[in-house]
C-alpha cells in the first residue's frame, strides 16, 4: 500500500467521528520505483493532508519530508522527487493501520490492509 | 454452474482460490472485462488534460478492470472481500493499490479526494442476504452514502451490473438517488440479449460542463445486434402508404401450387369430392379472361 492510499483512508467504524488518519505501524517497507508525473503530483497536492502524509512517510522510516509544505514549493524539484517518493515509491508491505480513536488494528498483509470490520463495528 | 454466482455462495466465499484462479485463467473472461471497464471508463467523462486521475476500483477482484486503468494512465485503489481475489492480483502484480474491504459496509475513504469510480459486476452482491446481520437496503445505502462522500464534486461513478429483475435495478436505483446521486442507466445494445450491457452511470454534486449522460451503444441499430432488422420491419414507412391500389396487389403473391395441392390432397383424405390434379392446378389465368 502506497502513502497515497493512506492519506485516503480513514477508520469508518460505527461511532468513529475521526478516523483520520491511520496511526502507521510498519514492520517491513519496500521501495518500487515509478516515473514521475508532476501534473499528477501538483494535482494531488491540493487533496492531500500534508501533516498527516509527512508523519505517515515518517512511520514508515523516510524523514526527507518537510513538516509544512505550501504550492510554492511545488517549483523545486528537489522537493518533488522527495514528494513522488513518499507518496508513490514507499509501499507499506507488513504491519498495520490503526484507528486514531478506538485504537482498532487493521493488519496489513502483502502489502494488503485488510479493513474488514466485524458485525457490531458496522 | 449456474448462471448466477450471487445465488450460489457470499463472494468472499464463491471466489476461493480455484474459483478466482478460473476467473483469471479465462481469456473469455479477461476480454470481457478489458471490454466492460474500457466502456466504463469512457462512461466516467473524466477531461482529456493528460493528467492521470486517482480513481476508486469497487469489487477490484483479480485486478483486470484496474489494468485498463492503469493502461490509461490513472492511479487506482481496488477494494475487494475476496482475499483468494487479492492474491491472484499480487502475483499479477497490478499497479493499484489493493484493500481487501466489505462495500457494504461503506467506503473508509476521506471526504471528495476521488476522480472517479468504477465497478464491475459487483453492485449486485449488495443485494443479497448472505449473513443474518445483513440487511440489503442498510447495505446499499451504506455503500452509496459513502461514496458520495468520497468522490469529489463532479466526479461520476460508473457502475457495470446485471440486475437480476425490475425490483432490483429500482432497489440499487433508489440507494443511489437517496445518497443524492443523480443519473440514470445507460444500456448498451438495448436489442440483443446477448450484448446486452447495463451501465448504472452516477454524478456527484455540480459540474458546469458535460453532465449529460452519454448514450448507449447500439441504439440506434449500428452495428448489427440480431434483432434489428425486426425491429425496422415494424415500422411503416409513409410511401408505401400512398402507393397505387393495384400496385400493392401486385405485390401479393398468390397461394402457388403447392399450397393448392396440399389443401386438395387434404380435402380429399376427408372424403371430399375434389377436382382432378392437372397440368392446369394452380396455374394462372389468362388476362383476356
Amino acid at each position: 500500500m502506497r502513502l497515497l492510499t493512506h492519506n485516503m483512508l480513514s477508520s469508518n467504524i460505527k461511532g468513529v467521528t475521526n478516523g483520520f488518519p491511520l496511526r502507521i505501524e510498519a514492520e517491513k517497507v519496500v521501495e518500487k520505483v515509478v516515473e514521475m508525473n508532476a501534473d499528477f503530483l501538483k494535482k494531488m497536492f491540493e487533496k492531500i493532508d500534508w501533516k498527516a502524509f509527512a508523519d505517515a512517510s515518517r512511520a514508515m522510516g523516510y524523514a526527507e519530508l518537510p513538516e509544512e509544505a505550501d504550492s510554492s514549493m511545488l517549483e523545486s524539484d528537489e522537493f518533488l522527487q522527495r514528494y513522488h517518493h513518499a507518496l508513490l515509491e514507499l509501499h507499506l508491505e507488513e504491519g498495520a493501520l490503526i484507528c486514531p480513536e478506538t485504537g482498532r488494528r487493521f493488519p496489513v498483509n502483502k502489502g494488503i490492509p485488510n479493513m474488514l470490520l466485524h458485525e457490531d463495528e458496522v | 454452474m449456474a448462471s448466477r454466482p450471487e445465488l450460489l455462495a457470499p463472494p468472499e466465499i464463491f471466489y476461493d482460490d480455484t474459483e478466482a484462479r478460473k476467473y483469471t485463467s479465462s481469456s473469455r473472461i479477461i476480454e470481457i472485462q478489458a471490454m466492460l471497464s474500457e466502456r466504463a471508463l469512457e462512461l466516467l467523462g473524466l477531461p482529456d488534460d493528460g493528467v492521470p486521475k486517482l480513481l476508486l476500483d469497487i469489487g477490484c477482484g483479480s485486478g483486470l478492470s484496474g489494468e485498463t486503468l492503469s493502461e490509461n494512465g490513472h492511479h487506482w485503489i481496488g477494494l475487494d472481500i475476496s482475499q483468494s481475489m487479492l492474491n491472484i492480483a499480487l502475483e499479477r502484480e497490478v499497479e493499484g493499490d489493493l484493500l481487501l474491504g466489505d462495500m457494504g459496509q461503506g467506503l473508509g475513504v476521506r471526504s471528495g479526494v476521488i476522480d472517479g469510480a468504477i465497478s464491475i459486476s459487483a453492485v449486485q452482491w449488495l443485494c443479497n442476504a448472505d449473513k443474518s446481520s445483513h440487511n440489503p437496503r442498510l447495505r446499499l445505502k451504506a455503500f452509496f452514502t459513502s461514496l458520495y462522500r468520497c468522490l469529489a464534486n463532479g466526479a461520476r461513478a460508473v457502475f457495470q451490473l446485471y440486475p437480476e429483475n425490475l425490483n432490483q435495478r429500482e432497489l440499487i436505483l433508489n440507494a443511489a438517488m437517496h445518497a443524492g446521486f443523480a443519473g440514470g442507466i445507460v444500456v448498451d445494445y438495448p436489442h440483443s440479449s446477448k450484448r446486452r450491457k447495463e451501465f448504472l452511470v452516477l454524478t456527484c454534486g455540480q459540474r458546469s460542463v458535460n453532465t449529460t449522460i452519454s448514450k448507449g451503444k447500439g441504439e440506434d441499430g449500428d452495428s448489427g445486434s440480431d434483432d434489428d432488422s425486426e425491429e425496422e420491419n415494424q415500422t411503416v414507412s409513409i410511401s408505401d402508404r400512398h402507393r397505387p391500389r393495384k400496385k400493392q396487389k401486385k405485390n401479393k403473391s398468390g397461394k402457388g401450387r403447392e399450397w393448392i395441392l396440399r389443401h386438395k390432397e387434404k380435402s380429399r383424405r376427408k372424403g371430399n369430392i375434389v377436382p382432378p390434379d392437372t397440368k392446369y392446378t394452380g396455374r394462372k389465368r389468362k388476362d383476356r379472361f
